[in-house]
């Protein structure tokens, strides 16, 4: 049932948002500490078991991939409401200290990325799992 | 006239839904025309966005872009954090746990540089602009974590308004460069892999500048960069009051 699968979406961030919640709570902070990550985490969680259990239907599959599908039209939606005229109107700190921070940040990344062992970028990654699935046996399920 | 706007304010969701979808149309006929495909059609609708953005919040005169127009408000509910946080999780399903776990100590150095090297830096700044004093130092420098991080650091210290919205700003600004800077600098950068993703997420913060400029890199590095992210705003929050306003403190004095 696809309806299951956007119910166990629903849940997982529900859950999710109400642990980082209570997790900000405990540290102190005005914040939702992780929300989004432990939401994610449970989904990984869940679906890992439901399919280890053969629970996990086809479409409930695709009722999360539907909204996973719908994310980047939501980010369109969310860069048309940001404050833009604000962040423009700020003047030389807004500026340099914007302009600043993400220079330093990519290079940083930059940095991180090249001291660490060479890894497979997601185009390998992918054409690796395609040939392996054509060797393999396909399930019998 | 009265009536279309009628409808389309009634069914604001769906008007918002007709209203991306056409951009992202027009978006990737731009991309597959005019750039060969070598920009991604997201990148451009996102920039798009952010002018409609300028562009509502010039004329409106309100701070939420678009979604201040009447018959658009359905963009305010569409891109809002509840239908932001559904889909990001919902990516979450596409995440590979193996590459995750690899990248789980690296991804939390991502964090704490991504905390401390953008405060460094605001407050900084923020003194070579004659903000000298510790609160509003600690504000701005925590606005150039994320735009969270800068109000919510500025109303526990008791900061002035305009030292707030300065933050704010910052923050705001930097998630705007993010977005369409990161599809740039990606192959600079080295971020075609799921590790990279997670040191971007970590160091770059604010899960919206994060997930719009992956999402205009490559789509499927998005949960990857998620997934540290998210663990950015509560982090500063955490830290930017607290030790971080001490250590500030410690330095230039009260």
């Amino acid at each position: 049932m696809t309806m299951s699968g956007v119910a166990l979406l629903a849940i997982c961030t529900l859950l999710g948002q109400w642990l980082g919640d209570v997790l900000g709570q405990l540290l102190g902070v005005k914040a939702n500490v992780g929300g989004v990550g432990i939401a994610m985490i449970l989904l990984i969680a869940s679906r890992l078991w439901l399919e280890r259990h053969d629970w996990m239907s086809g479409p409930a599959s695709q009722g999360i991939a539907f909204w996973g599908a719908l994310y980047i039209p939501i980010v369109v939606a969310m860069a048309a409401q940001q404050d833009v005229v604000a962040a423009v109107k700020g003047g030389p700190v807004v500026l340099v200290a914007g302009v600043g921070s993400l220079l330093l940040c990519f290079a940083v990344v930059a940095l991180l990325s090249r001291l660490s062992p060479a890894t497979e970028t997601m185009d390998e990654i992918e054409a690796r799992e395609r040939s392996s699935k054509s060797v393999l046996p396909t399930p019998a399920h | 006239m009265d009536t279309i706007a009628h409808a389309l304010t009634a069914n604001a969701l769906l008007t918002a839904f007709a209203v991306v979808g056409i951009i992202m149309v027009f978006s990737n006929q731009i991309s597959v025309r005019f750039t060969n495909g070598r920009i991604h059609g997201s990148a451009i609708a996102i920039v798009i966005g952010l002018a409609l953005a300028f562009w509502g919040g010039w004329t409106t005169g309100g701070h939420k872009g678009l979604a201040d127009v009447p018959v658009l408000s359905g963009i305010g509910l569409m891109g809002g954090a509840m239908l932001r946080d559904f889909a990001i999780v919902a990516t979450a399903a596409e995440v590979n746990v193996m590459q995750a776990k690899r990248a789980g100590l690296i991804g939390l150095i991502a964090l704490l540089l991504g905390t401390t090297l953008p405060f460094i830096l605001g407050a900084m700044v923020a003194v070579a602009f004659g903000y000298g004093d510790a609160v509003s130092m600690t504000t701005i420098g925590a606005g150039a974590v994320t735009y969270i991080v800068g109000p919510v650091t500025g109303a526990a210290l008791g900061a002035t308004s305009a030292v707030i919205a300065l933050s704010i700003a910052t923050g705001v600004f930097k998630a705007v460069l993010v977005m369409i800077g990161t599809p740039l600098v990606a192959r600079f950068i080295g971020l075609d892999n799921p590790r990279s993703a997670m040191v971007f997420g970590g160091l770059m913060g604010t899960v919206s500048g994060v997930s719009g400029g992956l999402a205009a890199t490559d789509r499927r590095l998005v949960p990857y960069g998620a997934l540290t992210a998210t663990f950015h705003t509560g982090l500063g929050c955490l830290v930017a009051p607290s030790i971080l306003y001490v250590a500030v403190r410690a330095v230039v004095g009260a």
